[in-house]
């Protein structure tokens, strides 16, 4: 089968000025672009649905599946509206590190991606909606564009094919709400981003109430790979309903935290074994397998396959992959706060269960945290968790209840402790890289 | 070194003639709106009334709908920012390794609070701002900080400390990847999607980004060699995707097109229930 690691998308990285067209091209970049002209639309989205990829943006949701929604047939209200695509590359989910990356080292794998899939779903204009505060990314974005304008990948009849393409690289201002999607669209269409009752669904009515497809940075940036070597190819990696590879970012105490490109069903032990253990001297004690919307796993699930299934299986979700790995040092209850800190602050204010509710989860748990609570509020906050969870228009709510609910589940004497010790009975000190060279670092 | 004071010159001519060329930029000019308020900032140094009035005018919508959208993204600031806008991330993972004791190092070192800007002391070259952040997507580089919005990557509370005196000085400062940091006004420009000439500086990737490629590379481990066969007649590929790969792996595929049937059920009711336990990304739902 596959090796261990197996670098696709990363596979450039190293490359010398990766990120310029000439080494992209140098390297077999836009042959996959040459192919899909010559191929039906509708063949493309069969080979993407083929291929088994399912979106890399942490939901799962099949791309081609995805794609197939858009109506097509120009008899009808929707069909007949001009179409769009917009990569979601608001990276933000905490943890979340892996298309930041992508998007300086090798822009135009996601560019060659963006003409690829606008041709599959028949659109003319698509939009690359990029978090306002990764300016370098940004720079080598709009980089890439021009060079593929310049090159006659964007423009109008793109390579004599009759095809038409703009692509517009778009800044946003500081919102994670406008990682989900039809907040994102708010945003792009010049408001507060605040997320849309769905249905209707952006397939039938998205950006400007027409087709839209929103994919992530990741989902869009594998299409040029599973075009050029096919869809079965894609599918011979990953797991029976997790196809293809992706990218893991792992972060915090470990040895070497950073980027590793594998099949998906790969397990956090043999992703740990390559990063070189835990950071010296430490275990293990708490992680995220997809960043912190995704219930917290303990050292218990180190063999759980890192799939859309496997890590279902076990209450959490797959996400963004975003390995968040904490070690016995840290305090679990200091690390839920200040998550639920973030949603509190980055609650868009228009449900309440959201709004009000993560300001009363932050309330409850900073008590607990300085020790002045009491047992019965560990109840409490699981009946709030309750009370927000599928509550709100969007996903953020019920995201922000994960910390909370997994940690208690798997750390309850250690909330009880703050109680009994009358504070955190951690050494913050400890848990810091810097912990050795103490206060002088 | 562009001045930090506020308004001073205004909106002149120039500046309303880029603003309508962002709103150019899309089908609906509204759409330019956030670009447009990064170029008010970077005009301004802030978000002004003059600068709203300004977005109002040339996309026929109310002032009271600009400063909706002004006060709701946090990049956007009422008040005059500093030549460096200097950020530490405290959500938990830079927090827990470090960022707390960076955080804290610096508003004692500056005297500042957060969201705070220095005064100019004899000397100084320039005014730094302090704020702190929320996840920066860098936490393979953790602890993270970012000046006017580049990457500072694995700091330590000296370095910090190092760093905002190098900005207050003028010295040349450096973003771990990418290049001599801009001023907080220059940068705004860029996000209003003006280019600066700067995007080939900087490496294409720091080393923990590079950590697994290069295990890969050690070991000679790749993605399984793709079928070449089909490059000379481009449009086969997709028709028989058997051919593609080694007999015997087309019963597998069968298989699997079989078992999509279940994935595709529990996405459909995963995307159909949007507000249910399906958090993972609050909605990336790509």
């Amino acid at each position: 089968m596959t090796d261990t690691l197996t670098p696709v998308l990363t596979d450039d990285w190293d490359a010398e000025r990766s990120w310029t067209l000439a080494t992209y091209e140098g390297r077999g970049g836009y042959d996959a672009l040459r192919k899909a002209l010559a191929m039906a639309p509708d063949d493309i989205i069969a080979a993407v649905k083929d291929s088994g990829l399912r979106g890399r943006g942490g939901a799962g949701f099949p791309t081609g599946m995805k794609w197939g929604f858009i109506p097509q047939d120009a008899a009808t209200e929707a069909g007949a509206k001009p179409k769009y695509l917009v990569v979601n590359a608001d990276e933000s989910e905490p943890g979340t590190c892996k298309d930041t990356p992508l998007l300086m080292a090798t822009p135009h794998t996601l560019v060659e991606g963006v003409i690829i899939s606008s041709f599959a779903i028949r659109a003319h204009t698509a939009f690359i909606y990029i978090r306002g505060e990764v300016l370098h990314v940004i720079r080598r974005v709009q980089a890439a564009v021009a060079e593929a304008y310049a090159a006659g990948h964007l423009g109008t009849d793109i390579h004599g094919s009759g095809y038409d393409l703009d692509v517009v690289v778009h800044a946003g201002a500081g919102a994670y709400i406008c990682g989900e999607e039809t907040a994102l669209l708010e945003g792009l269409e010049g408001r507060r981003g605040q997320p849309r009752l769905r249905p209707p669904f952006p397939a039938v009515a998205g950006l400007y109430a027409s087709p839209t497809v929103i994919n992530n940075v990741e989902s869009i940036a594998s299409v040029p790979s599973i075009i050029g070597n096919g869809a079965a190819w894609f599918a011979s990696m990953g797991t029976e309903k997790s196809k293809g590879f992706g990218i893991f970012s792992l972060s915090g105490h470990v040895t070497r935290p950073g980027q590793y490109e594998a099949p998906l069903g790969i397990t956090l032990r043999e992703l740990i074994d390559l990063a070189g253990g835990m950071r010296a001297g430490h275990e293990l004690k708490f992680w995220t397998p997809g960043g912190s919307s995704t219930p917290l796993l303990t050292h218990e699930h180190l063999d759980v396959p890192l799939d859309f299934e496997g890590v279902a299986g076990v209450g959490s979700m797959l996400g963004t992959r975003a390995l968040q790995l904490f070690d016995e040092t840290t305090c679990v209850v200091r690390a839920v706060l200040r998550w639920t800190e973030f949603y509190k602050h980055e609650s868009c204010g228009k449900c309440t269960p959201c709004r009000e509710g993560t300001w009363w989860l932050v309330q409850t748990l900073a008590r607990l945290e300085n020790g002045e609570g009491q047992e019965s509020d560990l109840e409490m906050l699981l009946d709030q968790c309750e009370n927000i969870l599928g509550r709100s228009f969007c996903a953020l709510a019920d995201g922000a209840t994960s910390p909370i609910s997994s940690s208690i589940a798997f750390f309850r004497d250690e909330y009880l402790a703050h109680l009994s010790h009358g504070g955190c009975p951690f050494d913050p000190a400890a848990s810091t890289l810097f912990e050795t060279a103490g206060a002088s670092a | 070194m562009t001045q930090t004071t506020s308004s001073g010159e205004g909106l002149g001519e120039t500046t309303y003639a880029e603003l309508r060329e962002i709103a150019a930029r899309y089908p609906e000019a509204r759409s330019g709106l956030l670009p447009m308020l990064h170029l008010v900032q970077s005009v301004e140094g802030r978000i002004t009334p003059e600068g709203i009035e300004a977005c109002a005018d040339i996309l026929d919508i109310s002032a009271a709908d600009v400063s909706g959208v002004a006060t709701f993204y946090t990049m956007y600031k009422r008040k005059p920012v500093g030549d460096y806008h200097v950020g530490v991330c405290t959500n938990t993972l830079c927090a827990v390794m470090g960022g707390d004791e960076i955080f804290s190092r610096l508003k004692d070192h500056l005297d500042v609070g957060n969201d705070e800007t220095t005064d100019r002391r004899p000397g100084d070259r320039a005014s730094v701002t302090l704020e702190h952040l929320e996840c920066n997507a860098a936490c393979d580089y953790a602890p993270v900080m970012m000046v006017n919005w580049e990457f500072m990557d694995n700091m330590t509370p000296s370095s910090a400390t190092q760093l905002v005196d190098d900005l207050r000085a003028g010295a040349e400062v450096h973003s771990t990847r990418g290049p001599r940091v801009v001023t907080w006004r220059e940068a705004a420009r860029g996000l209003a999607g003006f280019p600066d000439g700067l995007a080939d500086e900087g490496p294409s990737a720091g080393p923990p980004s590079l950590v697994g490629l290069g295990i890969a590379r050690e070991r000679g481990w790749t993605a399984p060699v793709a079928p070449r066969e089909h490059h000379q007649d481009p449009g086969l590929d997709r028709a028989d995707p058997a051919r593609a790969v080694p007999q015997g792996r087309g019963q597998e595929m069968a298989a699997a097109q079989e078992s999509d049937d279940s994935v595709v059920e529990s996405a459909m009711v995963e995307e159909k229930s949007g507000t249910t336990t399906t958090a993972a990304e609050k909605g990336d739902a790509s």
